[in-house]
């Protein structure tokens, strides 16, 4: 079974949801859609207050290399351009869309096509118009990551359904639910790397989704499925290409440059849906789970959908959570506000009656190395820690600190519970003003 | 429904494990060993442990009230070197041999360098090491009124120094005169097997340390290289196992470093073996340990691992 050195066994708390078929929201009155949903440039609005738009129409355009589209998810008016709060505390620019509830799309949505028909570029242009990025957390632009200086170079495609976050179990489900249009999705990619061979990478706490893959793309000969530990963090793109390949990258090396490209299974999916049926990324695939809700949930849920809305529709919670986590338990988002936009980087809503958190009692560290073995990248947390609470640039790049992916996996095992992770994500951005600030000093 | 969230950052599920739990479980794996100790040598041993004990969770206290400090006592880890100092007296010294043991340990060795984690040595070490020096007499005695046969007051280690052959079960099993808590081998045994299965320690110390030992010895204890008595006796002896797996694998006090470790385990061997060797005192495990400690800064500077992706392995 493949997997990789070190990492952490949180509880893994996906009984909650797993079962749960995946259900479609229905959209309120009024949606709100953010002009940065993604890594990279923020989209520019491309209509003007009063217009009228179309499902699957763009209301945002690229700006930029890195940047994406973003679409309308339904029909209607816009009533205002104007900044509104995301999840990661921002006020970000955002068009505000009333919904008509005709859900007029724009011409040729849902239309079957072959993609055996259709070029290279035309295949790269149907995924930077659907505005399709990373739906596994990061949002980096998709049309992006399929255009490497060299496809030939290409030799894995890898489809990430490790879904190694605890209470997660929309990409189970869509795998399950879609897998269809799972291997359609990696079809589209493998055509543009005719050198590579495709691999669904599924962890093995949910055999049922990878034997029915496997069982589907049996005949297929460039599709292959691996089976991978169950161990946390197994999804992140470095641990999961080292699994599978063997191959290593760090921070200043992509995964093109180990000859591999990695999707997430909803990102894949999104790409069978906008090249094969004609429909752009509207939606994404949330889960709902924690110990307060009135009912645990798989949701499809169209962008532009408030978090307030997403949660009524499964009856509200029973008890008032003390914390509301955007994401998985181990990398996502505190939320603070639940009148806030579904977007495509918001991949699940988690509620909880306690935080775990407010009990803990910090001691000093003890020195334990617990931290140490956790570390999938093989960093000393401690001293990293120590080095960034001093201030200590040259420390921390010294100890690799820059390497670090934020996993949080060090945070989770430490006994003196100590805000390891907190700490490495601020450094990542002081490191690097610390970097540029040092740059211009020599000049 | 007004919502009042919490907003502390990712992650946000924490393991189970904490300070005090790992602490326990080190209480805990000393049990056996202390038991033992307290039915071999009576009461004015058991007496001696449970004022080191007392004596170190008073003495953290009074501190943290001196300088106005929330009161530390509760991870545990007083608790567990106020046990260790008293484990680590002969048994028939006076009461006031372990309440300066104990007080050195914390006070000095422990809280003046910020406490838990801060301290460059092994708090408990460093007390019965003060006390080692300061109160020679009482420290090198191993007389216990529980046995009036003067020769079994003579250590194993000093017999086989003579020349002697040693009785090996009685060492396994603890019919040996020594310090309270070292004496068994087995009961020390069975604690490290309880923390090796916790995952609260790491073997790499212990392992590394016990095996360059017997190189060591098998290499110069001149022509003693095949005397199986000689080596186990030695082994067995002079708190070797005690120091091993309770003390050298002491977390603050012991490189974090994997291939740290293992160095650190070497040195600790090789130090112990020429201690030994050409040494006279029988204490050299904790001096061992001590002079150790003070390297390992310069072990982990050293031994910073490669990170992923960063070459190598
Ligand atoms: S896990 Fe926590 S207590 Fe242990 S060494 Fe790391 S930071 Fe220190
Ligand atoms: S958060 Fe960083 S330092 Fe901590 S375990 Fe993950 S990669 Fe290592």
């Amino acid at each position: 079974m493949y997997t990789f050195k070190h990492g952490v066994h949180p509880e893994e708390m996906k009984e909650l949801s797993k079962d749960r078929q995946i259900k479609i929201v229905k959209a309120g009155k009024v949606l709100v859609f953010p002009m940065q949903q993604h890594i990279g440039a923020k989209a520019k609005p491309c209509v003007k207050v009063g217009d009228n738009v179309l499902v699957g129409q763009i209301i945002g355009e690229a700006d930029g290399v890195i940047s994406a589209n973003v679409l309308s998810s339904v029909s209607g008016k816009v009533i205002s351009i104007e900044n509104r709060l995301v999840v990661g505390g921002q006020k970000v620019e955002s068009i505000i869309i009333e919904n008509d509830e005709k859900y007029d799309a724009i011409k040729g949505f849902g239309l079957e096509r072959d993609f055996n028909t259709l070029s290279n570029d035309e295949i790269i242009k149907i995924v930077k118009d659907a505005g399709i990025v990373g739906l596994g957390g990061a949002s980096f632009p998709t049309h992006v990551k399929l255009s490497p200086k060299d496809p030939n170079a290409i030799d894995y495609v890898l489809v990430n359904g490790a879904e190694c976050e605890p209470y997660l179990t929309s990409d189970y489900r869509l795998m399950i639910e879609e897998t269809e249009t799972l291997i359609k999705g990696l079809q589209c990619i493998l055509k543009l790397f005719p050198r590579a061979k495709g691999v669904i990478c599924v962890e093995d706490n949910k055999k049922d989704a990878y034997e029915k893959i496997t069982k589907a793309c049996s005949t297929i000969s460039n599709i292959e499925t691996a089976l991978m530990k169950t161990k946390y963090p197994q999804g992140g793109e470095r641990q999961l290409i080292f699994a599978i390949t063997g191959r290593k990258i760090n921070v200043s090396t992509l995964p093109a440059d180990a000859g591999c490209i990695v999707d997430n299974v909803d990102t894949v999916i999104s790409i069978g849906n906008a090249v094969c049926k004609s429909t752009p990324l509207l939606r994404r695939i949330m889960t709902l789970s924690g110990d307060v809700y009135n009912e645990t949930a798989n949701l499809n849920v169209r962008f532009g959908i408030s978090y307030q809305e997403v949660i009524d529709a499964v009856g509200g919670f029973s008890t008032s959570p003390e914390k509301i986590v955007s994401g998985g338990p181990m990398m996502g988002l505190p939320v603070f506000s639940l009148d806030m936009p579904v977007s495509k980087n918001s991949s699940a809503l988690l509620a909880f009656s306690k935080d775990p958190l407010s009990k803990e009692k910090e001691t000093n560290c003890i020195n334990c190395g617990r931290c140490v073995s956790a570390c999938p990248i093989n960093l000393l947390p401690t001293r990293m820690l120590k080095a960034a609470k001093m201030g200590n640039f040259d420390e921390y790049i010294k100890l690799n600190g820059p390497e670090c992916i934020t996993c949080g996996s060090c945070s989770f095992v430490c006994p003196a519970k100590k805000p390891l992770t907190p700490y490495f994500s601020y450094m990542k951005f002081a490191v690097r003003g610390y970097l540029n600030s040092k740059k211009e000093a020599k000049k | 429904m007004e919502l009042r969230l919490n907003v502390q950052s990712s992650p946000h599920v924490r393991d189970r494990i904490s300070t005090s739990a790992i602490m326990l479980d080190v209480i805990i794996a000393l049990i056996p060993a202390t038991v033992w100790g307290l039915i071999k040598f009576g009461i004015h041993a058991a007496a001696l442990v449970v004022i080191s004990v007392a004596s170190a969770v008073i003495s953290e206290t009074l501190y943290n009230f001196a300088v106005k400090k929330q009161n530390t006592i509760y991870d545990l880890s007083c608790v567990v070197t106020g046990l260790i100092v008293g484990l680590n007296m002969p048994p028939e010294v006076p009461f006031f041999v372990p309440v300066v043991g104990s007080f050195f340990a914390i006070v000095i060795v422990k809280m003046l360098f910020g406490g838990l984690g801060q301290n460059f040595m092994n708090p408990a070490l460093a007390g019965r090491c003060f006390c080692l020096i300061s109160f020679a007499g009482f420290m090198n005695n191993y007389t216990s009124r529980m046995s009036v046969d003067a020769y079994t007051s003579a250590t194993p280690l000093i017999l086989l120094k003579n020349g002697h052959e040693v009785n090996l079960l009685d060492m396994l099993f603890g019919n040996i005169p020594g310090t309270i808590g070292e004496i068994s081998a087995i009961c020390l045994l069975l604690g490290a097997t309880y923390l090796a299965a916790k995952k609260v320690i790491d073997l790499r110390i212990p392992i590394t340390y016990i095996l360059t030992f017997v190189v060591f010895i098998m290499i110069f204890g001149q022509g003693k290289t095949t005397n199986v008595n000689y080596i186990l006796g030695e082994v067995l002896g002079g708190g070797l196992i005690f120091g091993a797996f309770f003390m050298a694998t002491d977390y603050v006090t012991s490189p974090i470093t994997p291939l740290g470790k293992i160095i650190y385990g070497i040195l600790l061997g090789v130090l112990t073996g020429i201690f030994r060797l050409f040494g006279k005192s029988g204490e050299s495990v904790s001096y061992v340990i001590l002079i150790s400690n003070l390297l390992v800064p310069l072990i982990e500077s050293f031994t910073v691992p490669t990170a992923f992706g960063k070459g190598g392995k």
